[in-house]
């Protein structure tokens, strides 16, 4: 079976020739139910899509073409960019991948306190698809509650970093900054509250009628099609795929948690919506073990040691020579990882992003590239939509849940 | 599987493809001839002992001053074994060309036009390499090394008719 992913031209050059009983319908760049400046091409029969194009690009920023000529901790604040809604999932990507460049060793507590934060990423970035969904399905009302609790997350995120958004919270060698003291009673109260928030979402669609007529069955995806595309994240599980980079290859310590990776069966829009909201208490949980372990650990190490990547304490430089040269070769020239080049992928809220970088002995990357999971995703687009209606089309988009800015990069 | 045993499996079945293999922070690279690519792809994907199903990622690297100055990289993992694999193609400077694996896995399709639009390597059999990121009529490959950052010349009101007159498309 080839499974196709048209072009716009390709879909456009027929119906332009005259050649076609079918209607094109143009849809975006700029719409609201495309969650970002994407473009698709739609061939209608009368409301049935027949094929369908996505045509992206639109915000392309040449993001990794920029980290070329950036020293590798600088290059940091560009991956907020990409999934502008999992910022500290990119930091943490891209850091995880320069450090295994480097051979670089990251002190336990600053691993958990990774772990965490991303863990509270996923939630919030699943509840913004969450509220998306909803809204393009026209459940007004779980759109307000999700923002309401995802406020709560980024209050804490501006808690650590200062910023509630674009994070770059997760460095090379660890974490910008120490976290703050009421860091801990914030997520503890958060984390107490969450599940009983997710029982209230799950209140207003598991079992409702309208909400299970408008996804069970709508953009189904087989396990072998979801492959060949190369679906990740809740989309290949889905299917009934098992499939979790955390459990797969772990890295940062994920191997040490305790959690299950939540599947479905038919690969339906129902399906995703249930393995997310699964994933959301998954995270809840992994969020709950990482807090419980950084209760156990005295404050202080958030960075490594290794001066040759981390910059020394600012008291240290006041009456340390060796300190103030480390200080200045690192915010001048940067450091310069060993001659090669290395792969290392993270699951992201989003499914399965990978980070290539090469080498070449200097202070700056020679190469850097994301596989970046909504850019993969989108092309199963058309193969789910062909022969539903338009309205379904609306609410697949959502359920694939893509973030533009990291389509284009 | 660990990578001695892939290494000396692929170089049994295959024993002209493979120029080299580097293994780093415990990550296998193979580095192949390009007529040997698609098929090895192919013979990693169907055996039933290997099973590398999942086509991860698929990128191109410009090595401006070495020769060869171009080299198409795919990662490949195995879902039963836990295992991944990077294979490295080398390609020349003047009509970087290699086999598409767009047949063998569809989610090569953007990424190869991708790799096409910003580096310029030609991927033989793909269904449809035209460009993706950058716009139809863009001149040259940006993730080139030898295309300037920057190169783009920033339109203002002042100055953008004078701009816009310069473009491709004004000539149309």
């Amino acid at each position: 079976m080839m499974l196709q992913v048209p072009t716009p031209q390709e879909i456009t050059a027929p119906a332009l020739a005259g050649q076609s009983e079918t209607m094109v319908l143009n849809i975006g760049p700029h719409h609201p139910s495309t969650h970002g400046v994407l473009r698709l091409v739609v061939e209608l029969d009368g409301e049935i899509v027949v094929n369908l194009a996505p045509d992206v690009g639109f915000l392309h920023t040449g993001i990794e073409k920029t980290m070329e000529s950036k020293t590798y901790q600088k290059a940091v604040v560009l991956t907020d960019r990409m999934d502008y809604l999992a910022p500290l999932s990119n930091n943490f990507c891209y850091a995880l991948t320069v450090e295994q460049l480097m051979g670089v060793e990251i002190p336990q507590r600053a691993q958990v306190i990774r772990v965490l934060l991303v863990e509270l990423q996923r939630i919030s970035s699943h509840l913004v698809w969450l509220g998306t969904h909803a809204l393009d399905l026209a459940a007004m009302s779980v759109f307000l509650y999700a923002m309401r609790e995802r406020e709560q997350i980024l209050d804490i995120f501006e808690l650590v970093s200062g910023a509630r958004m674009m994070t770059s919270y997760i460095r090379v060698g660890g974490l910008a900054y120490e976290l703050p003291a009421e860091f801990m009673p914030t997520v503890d109260t958060f984390l107490q509250r969450m599940p009983s928030h997710i029982d209230e979402y799950e209140s207003l669609l598991t079992g409702n009628p309208l909400w299970l007529e408008r996804t069970v069955g709508v953009g189904v995806v087989d396990a072998d099609a979801a492959m060949a595309f190369g679906l990740t994240g809740a989309n290949l599980r889905a299917t009934g795929i098992p499939y979790d980079v955390r459990k797969a290859l772990p890295y940062s310590g994920y191997e040490t948690y305790d959690f299950e990776i939540p599947i479905g069966k038919r690969g339906d829009n129902y399906d995703r919506y249930r393995v997310r909201m699964a994933e959301m208490r998954q995270s809840v949980r992994i969020a709950r073990q990482a807090w419980e372990r950084l209760r156990e650990m005295p404050p202080g190490d958030y960075m490594t040691r290794d001066r040759k990547v981390a910059p020394p304490p600012k008291e240290e430089i006041t009456h340390s020579m060796e300190s103030l040269i480390h200080h200045f070769k690192l915010w001048t020239e940067g450091f310069k990882p060993p001659r090669g080049d290395t792969y290392l992928s993270i699951e992201s809220p989003r499914g399965i992003l990978g980070c290539y970088i090469v080498s070449d002995g200097g202070p700056k990357p020679w190469r850097v590239h994301f596989r970046s999971p909504s850019f993969i995703n989108l092309q199963a687009l058309s193969h789910m939509s062909r022969g539903r209606m338009v309205a379904d089309l609306i609410a697949l988009i959502a359920s694939l849940d893509p973030v533009l800015g990291e389509v284009d990069r | 599987m660990d990578n001695p045993t892939l290494l000396s499996r692929i170089r049994a079945r295959f024993p002209q493809a493979v120029r080299s293999s580097t293994e780093f922070r415990g990550a296998l690279s193979i580095d192949l001839h390009a007529d040997a690519y698609a098929d090895l792809v192919t013979w990693l994907r169907d055996e039933p002992t290997l099973r590398y199903d999942f086509l991860e990622n698929i990128c191109g690297v410009d090595y401006l001053g070495r020769t060869p100055r171009f080299e198409v990289v795919a990662h490949l993992v195995s879902m039963q074994h836990l295992h991944r694999v990077c294979l490295k193609v080398g390609l020349p400077e003047h009509n970087p060309t290699i086999a598409s694996l767009t047949p063998l896995f569809a989610t090569a399709n953007y990424q190869e036009r991708e790799t096409y639009d910003l580096l310029g390597i030609i991927f033989t059999g793909h269904p449809s390499l035209t460009r993706i990121l950058m716009p139809d009529d863009w001149i040259g490959h940006p993730q080139r090394k030898d295309h300037p950052l920057g190169d783009e010349e920033v339109a203002f009101t002042f100055n953008q008719e004078q701009i816009y007159a310069r473009k491709p498309f004004a000539r149309e």
